[in-house]
Order: structure tokens, then C-alpha cells, then sequence
């Protein structure tokens, strides 16, 4: 090559003057994917640095002991110990109970952290007016969720009662270090001084509570060899232990799973916007034909032409993906907002080199790797062009026996292929990813072939004129029916797929609502309650619609073995062995659950009177407990061994409102054990669904009750954003769709102008050649439409099926809405950008010559 | 620019208009035919005032009483011999368009060429096609510019020729833009044109 680089980065300049802002746009299909990836890895990062900078905050102190029950003797006097070495430790309790205002209709479920004078350590609970946290332990005061004294209607000073005790509400809380937002809407959040918790006479037995001990360590010691000296004292009294390592680990851990799933998003909106990059390329290379054949004649080898190309589509890439990368910065620092609630630290925004470097890479490669296809077809380009204007064109080698273009292509598909594992974080996920992305374009492909020879066959000789003009165009040489069903179609099944996930999803969540037909719970009624509440719930005449039993267990032995043998065992999962289990025992299987392997309990199972008994297990737990059918576990239920028998496996869909169980027992095993009892019923009228809450809670106040309605409204607001992140993922790509539809139509631009003109002069009216427009770009929306939503249902089905383990159900109506929509889109993009075709007058075809 | 150019073209004559490059010849043809309107002055066609009518109108109008063959042949790329030949019918409404297209051809000796795409036809056949076309409508006037500007001196004759039978048969009025003078003294009046004047206006013997 004689010419330097720069001689031809300045020929590159000059070439692209006249279409300079053209081509921007186009690439600006480019800048929308780049712009997600920016801001979505911009504020993952911002997350993961605040997390980092505040988990001491969110743990409260260096190291925190957990147990679901009050510490044994044991655990109180290493606690002792470790106070008189020197090291500050503080109590909490936490809880759910039912609030009360005096003038309220209906109690309130709340979450109570009953805190010792020392917690937090580390961090601030900010409340209004200010510090009344630093006032809790003074007196019977209590500071709540501002969500609550709405709910309950009540104000600073009203009289809130937790079980037998009264509390004066003396503000409310602004900022707790570590909690959701949105988690408070689920249970308002409720904070008073440790030592009132007996007064309230709430932790009865099988109340759920978490007894924490935080520490302070001094500075330098490392809170996990803390943890490793007095492992034997926390392992035998099944307490639980997290560092600020630990929750450092974990939020971060869900953040960046988080990121992932958004940025494998953003990262198909760029490769659909690397399609439309491709299309403008072709359409510019396509304009450039005759300028390039000067070229040639003027002494410019293929290899320069080419480099001047190159080096034209990587400055506009650059420009896209910069332009991207600012959009990107900007949603980056509105994000914040639109996310509080759902993070639990206070994200500080600021710029993020690596994202930003990392995006705007990404992008000038795709557009660079997707835009060598049709560039390489400057090759083709002969200098006899500039004089003959007829000239013929150098036949399309096969893919083949043409290298450079064999080479790009798989250039092409590595790089996707590449960037998607990247992405996706696992070779596996990246490549089933990248996989799912070819495959939908590989039967998009084919789609437009089987299209363009159907509309061929099927074609009608006395269908209207402007009609069969129109629908010849999809099959006619140099169609555009593959280029814009590629893209739209793509654009169509990214957007159908992530609707119909969502819509799964969330359907999963209310349907079952509906089915039990409960939307009223009672639960912690003790034994001797049992009585009472069911007859205030019939006093209502409310039926009792499910009385389910729960006693809580651990695993004592398990196949003959000890616990603390058998968590030495690789193939049992320790969390599975350790954990408290609340269990129920019945004879008859629900509609939640479906047997898997076994049998299910016959009449000497339910009618037997001495162990080992019957029990039947989640067939997850089974696996991850290592256990079959047949195999024996021992329980500890209150200091009782009982010795049990696998009887059968069930699958359980657990995201329903109601009790679902790892565990149920033939009905007389557990007969006599200590337990508490829930109560599922139905009311309709909210006052009187309020009025019989009261009522339960007045008679009987350790009982909480639940209004599932209230359960639904906070799963929908989490749901809610939870979709406006998807859909706003979604509105990206359907940006990128209309540009690169726009990209495509130009690609043909050249031709509809001097097809335009020539039918004028042979007298066509606009109206006439309006007309066969419309006609093609309706059908060719259409088509992509229904491939790319019938490909839909499948991706949709593979992700429910695959990734959520979850039925999938298709949703016709809100399909068929958007297949409208994208029609729409298409008709009046096809025709706005094919205005010039109306404007030209025919005289252009005579000047032309 | 025209300026100061006036004249009557009767039903069924063979004009030549003529000039070297600039002298006005394409502006003049787009003009007569409707392509374009005068800024001043007025162009009638078969009775009717071009200037006053809207684009649309005009495009009935060429569509009916008008036939076009370009230097470069202009045939739709993407549709075939036939169907090329098909539009001026179908854009008309007129019914069994294909099989009047397929006549055409054989008029004119492709037949065989019926399903073939311009790219596959030379440059003779093309032109071929592009006069059937022009006559698919039996038009009252056939514009013809440069008609046989691209093509070699025998299969430019034959053309010539076609256009002459279709002139005695016909009676189709016949205005050809050229420069070649070789090719003007096959009309039978040559209205000369320069800088975009008329400087020379009459009929030749026959």
C-alpha cells in the first residue's frame, strides 16, 4: 500500500462529507446498546463500591451471631467472655408482631428490631425529627416506617400496642443502613428498646424470631478467626455467623447477577443495532459505487478503497459509542432514583472509567466487525463503472471459495459468540446465549426465504396492480425482505420475549391467590388459642378455608448418621441439615404438590401409632439432603426423637399463598408434639376482613394475621420494579429496532428512487406508487411481526421452562397488539423514508442519463 | 434555460430536435412531455395546457397519450422483460396486462426473452423492451432521447427503424432528442436548437 494511513484517513473524511449526519444516525443504533452497557455496568459498579465502602454500616458491627432461638447458656457466657476481653457487644431481637392504634380498623403485621442501647456500631439510623434513635432506651417509645403511620392512620404521639405492651410512636425512620426500602412495605419496620420485648408477651413458643449479637472488634483482628476459635460452641448451638466480608460477599454477588441479566440485555440491543450498522453500511457502500469506481480509475488500489471504508466506519463507531457512553453517564446518575428501594446502600453515582471504556470498545467493535460484511463488497467495485454506467457487475462469490469474506464472518460469529460469555460471566451461559441470538436469525433467515418464494408462487394475476407491485418487491432481486426481517423480526422477539417472561412471571405470583380463594391468614395461634380464633372466624361466618398445623424440627440423624457426621458429607448440603424446619403433618396431598416418587401415605401410615413413621419430602430437599425413598431421618422435635421413613417425594410450587411444607408427616406422629396452628379464610369486605383482624388480635395478641391483598400490593410494586427496568431494557431495543429499520429501507433507497421516477414517467400517480409502498411494508411487517413473535413463544418457553422452572402460558391479545404496533411502525417508517421517492420529479429520470 | 422557443408539432410528424450539449434538448423534451413545467410560456399536448395541471394529472396524461425511450433503456431493474413492458398497462387498470406484454414481445422478437431480468438482456434487447413499453399504450406521441446513444451503429439502425414503421403504421407522433446529425435526417422536420433558442426550424424532404 503506497499511501500512508493518514493520507487515507483524510480521503475517509472527505468521502464521508455529504453523508456525514447520515451515517451518525445510523450509528446511533450503536450508541443505544452502548449507552445500556454503560449504564448498567456504570451503576453496578457505583453499587458494588458503595456496598464495599459501607458494609460495616450494613452489618452494624465486624461480626454478627445469629440464631433462631434466645442464645443457650452456652453461647450467653462466650458472649461474657468475649465483653470482659474488651469486646463491645450488642443484642438485638427481631420479630414479626401485629401494631395497633387505638383508633385504627384494622392491626397492622409489622417487623419488630427490639435493640439492645449499644446497636448499631457502625452507621446511623437517621429518623425525623432527629435523633430519637439515640432516645429509644429511654422510655416506652417506638419509631416506625413512615409507610405505617399512614396505613394505620395514626400520627407522632399516638399509642402503638405490641402484644401486651404500649408504646408512645416518637418518630418515624428515615434511613436504616442495609435495609430495603421496598422490603418495608411487606412489613413496616418497628424499632424499640431490647428490654420491653418481655412485656410484650410476644415471643411465645414457635414465634419466629432472630436473636443477634453484634461485635466490635478491635481494629486489625479479622472477625473469621473469631469465628474458627469458638466454632464448636456456635456449631452445637446452631448459631449462624456473618462477617462484613460475608455481606459484603453476598450483596454483591446478587448486584452482579442483577447486572448481568440487564447486561445481557443491553448487549443484544447492540448486536441488533451491529444488524442495523451492517444495513447502512451496505446502503452507504451501495451510494458510494460510482465515487469508488473513480477511485479506481484515479490509481486507488481495492485494499486502499477498503481501508478508507474501514477506517470511515470505525471514527463513526467511535462517535456512536461515544455519544452512547455520554447517554449512558446520564442514565447512570438517574438511576439512583429510580432504584431506591431496591438496593440497600446509599449509591453514591460517579464516573466509571472502566465501564465506560469497556462500552465504548464493545460498541466501536461491533460496529466495525458487524460493518466488514458489506464493506469487503468494495472489492467488487471496478473502475470500468465510472465510464460505463451499465457495466456489469462482478458476480457475488460463494461464501466459500471467497476467504476474506469467510474469515470476516467467522470474525463475525467469534466475536459474539466471545462477548456474549464475557457478558454472561459462564462459557456455558454465553455460548446458549449466543446460540439463542443465531438461532433466532438463522430462522429469521429463513423465514425471508421461505416468505419471498411463497409471495412468488402464491401471487395473483388479477390481484390489484399496486398490490402485486408491492408484494413482488419482497422476492424481486436486491429485495429488502431479508435485511428487514432480520432486523424487525429480531427486534419483535427480543421485545415479545421479554414481555411474555415478565408476564409469566407475574402471573405466576397472582394466580395462585385466586385458587386457594384466601386472602385472610392467622398464624402463631398456640394450642389453646386454636379454639378461639376459629370461633371469632365463624362468628363472621367466615368459612375456615385450611387449619394447618406447624411444628418445628431439626434433623437429629440422618441414615443412622449424626448431624454433625453427616455435614462432613460432600453430597448432603450442610444448610439442609442445620436449618430449623417447620413441618405439618396430613393424609391428604394439595393442589400445590404433585408426587414424584413413592407412594403416598396408606391407611397404615395414617392409622400407625408407633415410629419409625411415614414422611414425605420435597423432592429438592431430597436431593440436596442425599436422601430416597426408603432411606431414614431421625427429627428433634423439642428434645423428642422421633424416627421417620422417606415414604415418598412431592414437587411442590412453593410461590403460592399458602402453607407449603419440605416436610409433612403421617398425621399421628406429630399428634401430640407442641405446635402452632394457621388459619386460612375468606372475607370479602375489607371493613369486615379489618374488623375480624381486630378482633383476633385484641383476644389473642401474639397471633398475626395477614390481609393477602396487602401481600399482593407489595408484590406488585416489586414486581413494578422490577418491570421497569425490563421494559425499559426492552424500550432500548425497540429504539435500535426503528433504526435499524430505517437503516435497512435506506439500504434500498437508491433503487425505490429510480424505480420511483420511472413509473412516474410512465405515468404512475404518487397515490398509485404510495400505494405499492405501503402494500410491501405492511406485508413485510407483518411477516417479521409473526416470525419474530412465533419465535417469541418459543424463547419464551425455553427461558420459563429452563431458567425459572415455571409453566409457560402464551398471551394471544397483547401480542397481537404489539404485532399492530410494529406494523404501524414499519408502513410509516417505510413511507416517511421513502418521502424523496414522491418529492422527485420525473424529470430525474431524463437527467440522469 | 429556454428562451423565445415557439412551435406546433402536427398529429403523426417525425420530429428531430438537435444541439449540442447545453443547448436546452433535455429541458425542452421534459418540458413537451410533461416531466416538468414552464416557468413561463405554455406547453399543450393534445389540447391540454401542462402548466395548469398537477403532477399527478400529468402523470395520467403520459400515461395515456404519452411513450418514452431513453438513452440509457431506464427499464425497471428488478422486473422482468414482461413485466416491464406490463407497467404503463397495469398503472392504467387495463385488464390481461400480461398477456398484451407478452404480444408486445413477439411484436418486437423476444419472446423468448419474456421472463428475463434488464441485467440479462443486451443493450439492443433492452431498448427493444423499452419500446415496447413506450407503444405498450399506443400513445398519441413517443419522446425518444438519444435512443440509440448507447448501442453499436447496426442494432442503433434497427431501432431507428422500428421507430420509423411504428411512425408509418401507427400514425404515433414521434419527438427525437438527439445530437448525432445522421440520426436527425431519419426525421422529416429537425428543429435545431442552441443556448436554448431555436435557431434553425424546418422539414426536410421526405
Amino acid at each position: 500500500m503506497s499511501a500512508r494511513w493518514r493520507d487515507l484517513a483524510r480521503l475517509a473524511w472527505r468521502d464521508s462529507r455529504t453523508a456525514r449526519s447520515r451515517l451518525l444516525l445510523y450509528m446511533s443504533a450503536i450508541s443505544l446498546g452502548v449507552a445500556a452497557l454503560v449504564a448498567i455496568d456504570s451503576y453496578s459498579a457505583n453499587v458494588v463500591r458503595s456496598i464495599r465502602d459501607q458494609s460495616r454500616e450494613l452489618l452494624g458491627g465486624d461480626l454478627s451471631l445469629s440464631s433462631r432461638t434466645a442464645f443457650p447458656p452456652s453461647v450467653d457466657s462466650l458472649l461474657d467472655t468475649l465483653r470482659r476481653g474488651g469486646i463491645p457487644v450488642g443484642r438485638s431481637i427481631t420479630f414479626t408482631s401485629m401494631a395497633l392504634v387505638p383508633h385504627a380498623p384494622a392491626p397492622r403485621l409489622v417487623q419488630v428490631n427490639a435493640v439492645g442501647p449499644e446497636v448499631p456500631f457502625y452507621g446511623t439510623i437517621e429518623t425525623d425529627p432527629p435523633g430519637r434513635y439515640a432516645q429509644l432506651q429511654q422510655g416506652h417509645t417506638v419509631l416506625v416506617d413512615g409507610s405505617l403511620l399512614v396505613e394505620l392512620d395514626a400520627k407522632l404521639g399516638d399509642t402503638l400496642s405490641l402484644g401486651s405492651a404500649r408504646f408512645a410512636i416518637s418518630g418515624t425512620l428515615r434511613n436504616v443502613p442495609g435495609d430495603i426500602g421496598i422490603a418495608s412495605s411487606l412489613g413496616p419496620r418497628v424499632y424499640i428498646a431490647e428490654r420491653w420485648v418481655p412485656e410484650t408477651k410476644l415471643l411465645v413458643f414457635g414465634s419466629r424470631a432472630e436473636y443477634a449479637a453484634l461485635l466490635k472488634l478491635p481494629a486489625g483482628t479479622d472477625p473469621k478467626t473469631v469465628v474458627d476459635r469458638h466454632a464448636a460452641t456456635l456449631d452445637s448451638a446452631h448459631v449462624r455467623t456473618r462477617t462484613v466480608q460475608d455481606t459484603e460477599r453476598s450483596l454483591t454477588y446478587d448486584i452482579q447477577q442483577l447486572d448481568r441479566f440487564l447486561g445481557v440485555v443491553a448487549l443484544v440491543a447492540l448486536l441488533l443495532g451491529g444488524v442495523g450498522v451492517a444495513s447502512a453500511i451496505r446502503a452507504y457502500v451501495e451510494e458510494k459505487r460510482d465515487p469508488i469506481a473513480v477511485l479506481r480509475v484515479l490509481g486507488a488500489t481495492s485494499r486502499q478503497v477498503l481501508a478508507v471504508f474501514l477506517l470511515e466506519t470505525g471514527a463513526l463507531g467511535l462517535a456512536g459509542a461515544a455519544v452512547g457512553a455520554i447517554l449512558g453517564v446520564a442514565a447512570q446518575m438517574a438511576l439512583p432514583h429510580v432504584a431506591a428501594g431496591v438496593v440497600p446502600v446509599t449509591v453514591v453515582p460517579r464516573l466509571e472509567p472502566r465501564a465506560i471504556g469497556t462500552g465504548i470498545a464493545i460498541g466501536v467493535w461491533v460496529a466495525v466487525i458487524f460493518a466488514l460484511l458489506p464493506i469487503l463488497g468494495v472489492r467488487r467495485i471496478s473502475p470500468l463503472e465510472a465510464i460505463r454506467h451499465d457495466a456489469t457487475r462482478a458476480p457475488v462469490r460463494r461464501l466459500l471459495s471467497d476467504w476474506p469474506r469467510l474469515l470476516a464472518f467467522i470474525a463475525l460469529a467469534a466475536s459474539v459468540v466471545l462477548i456474549a460469555i464475557g457478558r454472561a460471566g459462564s462459557v456455558r451461559r454465553g455460548i446458549a446465549m449466543s446460540g439463542g441470538v443465531g438461532a433466532a436469525l438463522v430462522l429469521l433467515a429463513i423465514a425471508a426465504a421461505v416468505v419471498a418464494r411463497l409471495t412468488r408462487r402464491l401471487l395473483k394475476e388479477h390481484w390489484p396492480f399496486v398490490v402485486r407491485q408491492g408484494l413482488a418487491n419482497l422476492y424481486r432481486p436486491a429485495n429488502q425482505t431479508r435485511a428487514v426481517m432480520l432486523a424487525l423480526g429480531f427486534g419483535a422477539f427480543l421485545m415479545s420475549t421479554l414481555y411474555l417472561v415478565q408476564r409469566n412471571l407475574l402471573a405466576r405470583l397472582t394466580a395462585s391467590a385466586v385458587e386457594t380463594r384466601a386472602n385472610l391468614a392467622f398464624f402463631d395461634v398456640q394450642s389453646d388459642q386454636v379454639h378461639s380464633v376459629d370461633s371469632l372466624i365463624r362468628a363472621v361466618r367466615a368459612p375456615v378455608l385450611q387449619r394447618v398445623p406447624i411444628v418445628p424440627m431439626r434433623i437429629a440423624a440422618i441414615g443412622g448418621r449424626r448431624v454433625s457426621d453427616a455435614v462432613r458429607d460432600p453430597r448432603r448440603a450442610s444448610w439442609a441439615l442445620r436449618r430449623e424446619y417447620r413441618s405439618s403433618y396430613r393424609d391428604t396431598l394439595i393442589a400445590s404438590e404433585k408426587l414424584v416418587a413413592g407412594t403416598w401415605f396408606d391407611a397404615a401410615d395414617t392409622a400407625s401409632r408407633t415410629g419409625p413413621w411415614a414422611v414425605s419430602l420435597d423432592a429438592d430437599l431430597a436431593s440436596e439432603l442425599d436422601v430416597a425413598v426408603g432411606d431414614t431421618i431421625t427429627w428433634d422435635v423439642q428434645g423428642v426423637r422421633i424416627a421417620t421413613i422417606v415414604k415418598n417425594l412431592r414437587q411442590v410450587t412453593w410461590a403460592r399463598f399458602e402453607p407449603n411444607f419440605f416436610v409433612i408427616f403421617a398425621p399421628r406422629a406429630l399428634a401430640d408434639a407442641p405446635q402452632t396452628t394457621v388459619f386460612l379464610t375468606r372475607v370479602l369486605d375489607p371493613a369486615a376482613r379489618a374488623a375480624l383482624q381486630r378482633a383476633v388480635v385484641v383476644h389473642d395478641p401474639n397471633v398475626s394475621t395477614i390481609d393477602l391483598a396487602l401481600i399482593q400490593q407489595a408484590i406488585d410494586g416489586i414486581v413494578g420494579k422490577v418491570s421497569i427496568a425490563i421494559r425499559f431494557m426492552a424500550l432500548f431495543s425497540l429504539a435500535t429496532g426503528i433504526l435499524v429499520l430505517l437503516s435497512a429501507v435506506a439500504a434500498a433507497r437508491r433503487q425505490r428512487l429510480r424505480e420511483g421516477v420511472l413509473l412516474k414517467t410512465l405515468g404512475a400517480t404518487r397515490a398509485q406508487i404510495g400505494r405499492i409502498m405501503l402494500s410491501e411494508y405492511t406485508v413485510l411487517g407483518l411477516l417479521s411481526a409473526a416470525t419474530g413473535l412465533i419465535l417469541s413463544l418459543g424463547g419464551a418457553w425455553a427461558l420459563m421452562h429452563f431458567l425459572f422452572d415455571s409453566p409457560f402460558s402464551p398471551a394471544g391479545p397483547p401480542l397481537a397488539v404489539l404485532a399492530l404496533i410494529i406494523v404501524a411502525l414499519t408502513a410509516a417508517v417505510g413511507l416517511s423514508s421513502s418521502r424523496d421517492v414522491f418529492a422527485e420529479t420525473p424529470m430525474a429520470a431524463l437527467r440522469e442519463q | 434555460m429556454l428562451r423565445d422557443v415557439s412551435f406546433t408539432i402536427p398529429d403523426g410528424a417525425f420530429v428531430a430536435i438537435v444541439g449540442p450539449s447545453g443547448s436546452g434538448k433535455t429541458t425542452l423534451l421534459g418540458l413537451l412531455a410533461g416531466l416538468d413545467t414552464p416557468t413561463a410560456g405554455s406547453v399543450l399536448l393534445d389540447g391540454a395546457e401542462l402548466g395548469t395541471l398537477s403532477e399527478d394529472a400529468r402523470a395520467r396524461l403520459r400515461g395515456e397519450k404519452v411513450g418514452f425511450v431513453f438513452q440509457s433503456f431506464q427499464l425497471i431493474p428488478t422486473l422482468t422483460a414482461a413485466e416491464n413492458i406490463a407497467v404503463p398497462l397495469e398503472l392504467r387498470g387495463v385488464r390481461h396486462a400480461g398477456s398484451r406484454a407478452r404480444t408486445l414481445l413477439d411484436r418486437i422478437g423476444l419472446a423468448d426473452r419474456a421472463d428475463h431480468l434488464p441485467a440479462q438482456l443486451s443493450g439492443g434487447e433492452q431498448q427493444r423492451v423499452a419500446l415496447a413499453r413506450a407503444f405498450a399504450n399506443a400513445p398519441r406521441v413517443l419522446f425518444a432521447d438519444e435512443p440509440t446513444g448507447n448501442l453499436d451503429s447496426a442494432t442503433g439502425d434497427r431501432i431507428i427503424q422500428l421507430l420509423e414503421e411504428l411512425n408509418r403504421e401507427s400514425g404515433t407522433t414521434i419527438v427525437l432528442v438527439t445530437h448525432d446529425t445522421a440520426l436527425a435526417s431519419r426525421a422529416r422536420r429537425i428543429i435545431q436548437l442552441s443556448d436554448g433558442a431555436v435557431v434553425d426550424d424546418r422539414e426536410l424532404a421526405a
